[in-house]
């Protein structure tokens, strides 16, 4: 089994590869634990695409000291009739007289692995092949997903919650990636990976505390609605800051390195964070370490208001991982079984050679950046109408669903009625519920409070009781 | 260990007068400019190794009190205990550290095979592996966000930053995620972290090289500061920031790293929110922390011979601060001086000024008086250097004033 990493014949030919064929290799697989690490044919794979860096150990080593000869003969020695070569720290270096820059970018870009067309026909059946069971499962959250987001937003509208964000278009990707991790694999989410955790089984019940931040909040008020967190479904609290949980995830793969535990992180950003610092060097510090990491990058095209093309010009996200030695594949954001596949792959890579990999998901952002913003200041109607119609990831799934036999339009009837219900009582539920008490203001800022946090609570206190007229009602509780 | 400290130590040459001078492993001449530091020996007795720009007349001698046995518990024998440097001091409890919980793992800059630019970390990534002393690339920002990262998935990570002013990059992390998470999440993740890093005027290290972040990091909720200043106190307060649940930013000092002390063989952990009582007096209190103890000190022992007794308190804890001890004393002697490295504006002192001002304001007989480095990048120039660091004749001068 190898990846396609890039088609580059501009690019490689000083290094003459033999370019194995474009796409993705697979063997037919008729269940989960038909993946075999082909791991020279892998290797293979790596030296003829001209990485040249490739002669190390693919397994962990915890003694990486003998790797480390940083005094290497810099000398340059002769081939055998061939050209001149540099020894060189990472591999031989063949020299060129050719005074030839690099392109900026290769002829074509990086091709996009897809199963399912806009049609929900297959186009191949090169994918890692679901139960019945399973693909109803993964419909019916993808649905509840597109519930949830699209209730919510309009109980924002309504003014019943402050703000919420949604993952409009980004169902699959959500649900297919979810459903292709095991609860063991931490998930470091941007804020537009809930359905990772509807998927885990974070229940309606709780994401409509979160957003309306009342006492039976698991995050106890403290954060932004859809900022969700939940140790126990392995999901870590949503951060405002853009692309700092990236090298968090880095760091929980360094933990499950050291513990030697099956399972690998996987963390989630879009277009705009793969321009931040954190980024750069936790991609570059994964491949270093080997880290059992899988960076997934929702490229839905915009970032708030700004486009891709101007938040960077490479081709995208997926070249990006050749740059720092990371295996990279970019599949079609919209078709669940091409995401549900490369994410198998890549974990079981990733936990199986240790090594990072890089998924770029091609997608469309269809809602707005958050209820903060309205897109239509900055793009076209047309252009969100198209991609919400014709790309739509539930229409394409279930469209292969209905030509399974596994659904059909009454089903669908029901459940989109059944989810809709079960959405506006969480949220009617949610919002009857009391916020937290004062306490929990200065509970958690560290494991035990200290005496100044003691002082201040107090303070806040009397402050409270001699002014109650300025505060809710049993605040103080 | 004792080995290791002749070793270093022993290229002391031995001069025949009183003046002995302990040289660092790349010491040279004893007159070098590049070597100045405070040497508290175990028989309590205090060397300074000055150049000759700075020689004093006099030469101080001074109990510093993290060397008597007021912890010890077994003072059996003539001389308990074993002798080591700083760095050596907060490697030892590095290492007990590792030693007791497979948790524990070490990440940053060179602390690998290279032993770190301070050697705290020598000789760990052998006993260890590499995977516990992680050789990081540079991007503090992004080590300090796998430390928070490894920190919630259960590891108790140490990130090591070169030089504390290096963490300014790591800011965001520190700020947003490592001080906020536990709070964010509500109570569910937790970052049992320390960042360490020896921050703090050197010698000529130039304006980049000495920053004191506790300026900036000490308003940020969720973390918790701590400086050392004696081998005694660093090992202690760097087993109990491992130990702590809470992220941890233990500030060292880059001068103080050769300084050599007795302290006990038995196991100890300080209290991370502690201050430390240096000298009990009755006049004055004067607080201070991490290198400019060892002014203040040099300045009590002058003091003394005038006539005051200043009570001298090393307050270890920047964040929070023991108010306890800081109250106890302040209701004593109704005098606070306050002597810090930080800059005037907006540090550690304008913080403490303000807290004991609001809490012990009755019982304050004079105005604090802060003395504190000028608002102004710290100059390479020696002579320049020098005076933006506030030496001992300033404290004297201050304790006079307010003791008038």
């Amino acid at each position: 089994m190898g990846f396609y990493l890039s088609k580059s014949r501009t690019v490689m030919h000083n290094l003459k590869p033999k370019l194995g064929s474009l796409g993705v290799m697979f063997h037919q697989s008729s269940g989960i634990a038909s993946f075999s690490h082909h791991q020279e044919s892998q290797s293979g794979l790596i030296k003829n695409l001209g990485a040249g860096s490739c002669n190390r150990p693919t397994l962990f080593t915890i003694w990486r000291s003998e790797h480390f000869k940083a005094e290497k003969q810099l000398d340059c020695k002769q081939n055998s009739g061939g050209p001149q070569v540099l020894n060189f720290p990472g591999g031989n270096v063949k020299f060129t007289s050719e005074l030839d820059f690099l392109p900026e970018g290769l002829e074509e870009r990086v091709h996009c692995y897809r199963i399912l067309d806009e049609n929900g026909e297959l186009t191949s059946s090169n994918f890692v092949q679901i139960s019945d069971e399973l693909a109803v499962r993964m419909y019916t959250y993808m649905a509840m997903l597109q519930t949830m987001d699209t209730i919510f937003y309009e109980a924002q509208r309504q003014g019943r919650i402050s703000f919420y964000v949604t993952a409009i278009g980004e169902e699959a990707i959500n649900i297919a990636s979810a459903a292709a991790l095991q609860l063991d694999d931490p998930v470091f989410p941007q804020y537009r990976e809930s359905g990772v955790l509807l998927w885990r089984g974070f229940t309606l019940q709780e994401f409509a505390n979160q957003c309306f931040g009342n006492k039976n909040d698991n995050c106890k008020g403290r954060q932004m609605p859809a900022h969700y967190g939940s140790v126990k479904h392995n999901y870590f609290t949503v951060a405002s800051t853009v692309a700092t949980q990236v090298p968090h995830a880095v760091g929980a793969a360094y933990s499950l390195k050291m513990d030697r535990i099956n399972a690998c992180s996987i963390t989630y950003f879009g277009d705009g964070g793969t321009s931040t610092g954190d980024f750069h060097a936790a991609l570059n510090f994964a491949a270093v370490m080997e880290a059992p990491v899988i960076f997934f990058c929702r490229n839905n095209g915009w970032a708030i208001s700004t486009p891709v093309e101007d938040q960077f010009r490479s081709d995208g996200i997926v070249v990006r991982g050749q740059a720092y030695g990371v295996h990279s594949i970019r599949v079609d954001g919209n078709d669940a079984l091409a995401i549900y596949s490369a994410v198998r792959a890549a974990r079981q890579m990733a936990i199986t050679e240790q090594r990072p990999v890089l998924i770029e998901a091609l997608t469309y952002r269809g809602g707005h950046h958050t209820t903060s913003d309205d897109s239509t200041r900055y793009r076209s109607a047309e252009e969100i109408e198209w991609w919400r119609v014709a790309q739509c990831p539930l229409s394409r799934f279930r469209k292969w669903l209905e030509k399974e036999g596994w659904w059909d339009s009454d089903a669908e009837t029901e459940l989109r009625a059944s989810l809709r219900k079960q959405v506006l009582h969480a949220i009617q539920v949610a919002e009857q519920v009391e916020k937290p008490p004062v306490a929990d203001i200065f509970t958690d800022v560290y494991d035990a409070p200290p005496s100044n946090l003691h002082e201040q609570e107090t303070t806040l206190l009397e402050t409270i009781e001699k002014h109650p007229k300025e505060y809710p009602p049993n605040f103080s509780c | 260990m004792a080995a290791i400290v002749q070793g270093i130590g022993a290229t002391a040459a031995p001069s025949a007068s009183s003046n002995k001078f302990l040289l660092s492993s790349l010491g040279s001449s004893l007159l070098e400019k590049k070597r100045n530091f405070f040497v508290v020996r175990s028989d309590g007795k205090c060397y300074t190794g000055l150049n000759q720009q700075q020689r004093r007349a006099q030469n101080v001698v001074t109990n510093a009190v993290a060397t008597k046995e007021e912890k010890a518990s077994a003072a059996v024998g003539s001389k308990p205990g074993h002798e080591l440097l700083l760095f050596e001091a907060l490697r030892e409890g590095l290492e007990e550290e590792m030693d007791r919980d497979p948790c524990v793992c070490v990440m940053g800059e060179d602390v690998g095979h290279y032993g770190g630019s301070y050697k705290v970390t020598k000789g760990l990534a052998e006993k260890y592996g590499d995977l516990r002393v992680l050789d990081t690339p540079i991007a503090e920002n992004s080590f300090t966000g796998m430390g928070i990262g490894a920190a919630m998935t259960g590891l108790r990570p140490i990130v090591e930053g070169m030089n504390m002013g290096f963490l300014l990059l790591a800011f965001n992390q520190i700020s947003n995620n490592c001080g906020m998470l536990h709070y964010t999440s509500g109570g569910q993740f937790k970052i049992p972290i320390v960042i360490r890093g020896p921050g703090g005027v050197g010698r000529q290290l130039g304006a980049e090289h000495s920053q004191r972040l506790e300026s900036y990091f000490q308003s940020i909720p969720g973390i918790q500061m701590v400086a050392c200043s004696t081998a005694y106190n660093a090992k202690g307060l760097m087993k109990a920031a491992i130990r702590s649940d809470n992220p941890v930013i233990l500030f060292e000092h880059v001068l103080l790293y050769n300084l050599k002390e007795r302290i006990p063989d038995e196991e100890y952990v300080l209290n991370l929110e502690e201050a430390e009582m240096v000298r009990p007096g009755e006049h004055v209190t004067i607080l201070t922390y991490s290198r400019m103890r060892y002014h203040v000190m040099q300045a009590a022992k002058t003091l003394v011979n005038k006539g005051y007794d200043p009570e001298v308190i090393d307050i270890r804890s920047l964040k929070p601060f023991d108010l306890y001890t800081i109250g106890n004393s302040v209701k004593k002697t109704h005098r606070v001086l306050i002597v810090e490295e930080c800059m005037r504006t907006g540090g550690i002192g304008a913080s403490l000024t303000a807290a004991i001002n609001e809490n012990f304001h009755d019982y304050l007989d004079a105005p604090i008086v802060c003395l504190s480095s000028q608002d102004v990048p710290t100059p390479y120039a020696g002579t320049l250097e020098e005076w933006t660091v506030v030496q001992p004749a300033q404290i004297v001068a201050a304790v006079e004033q307010l003791c008038l």
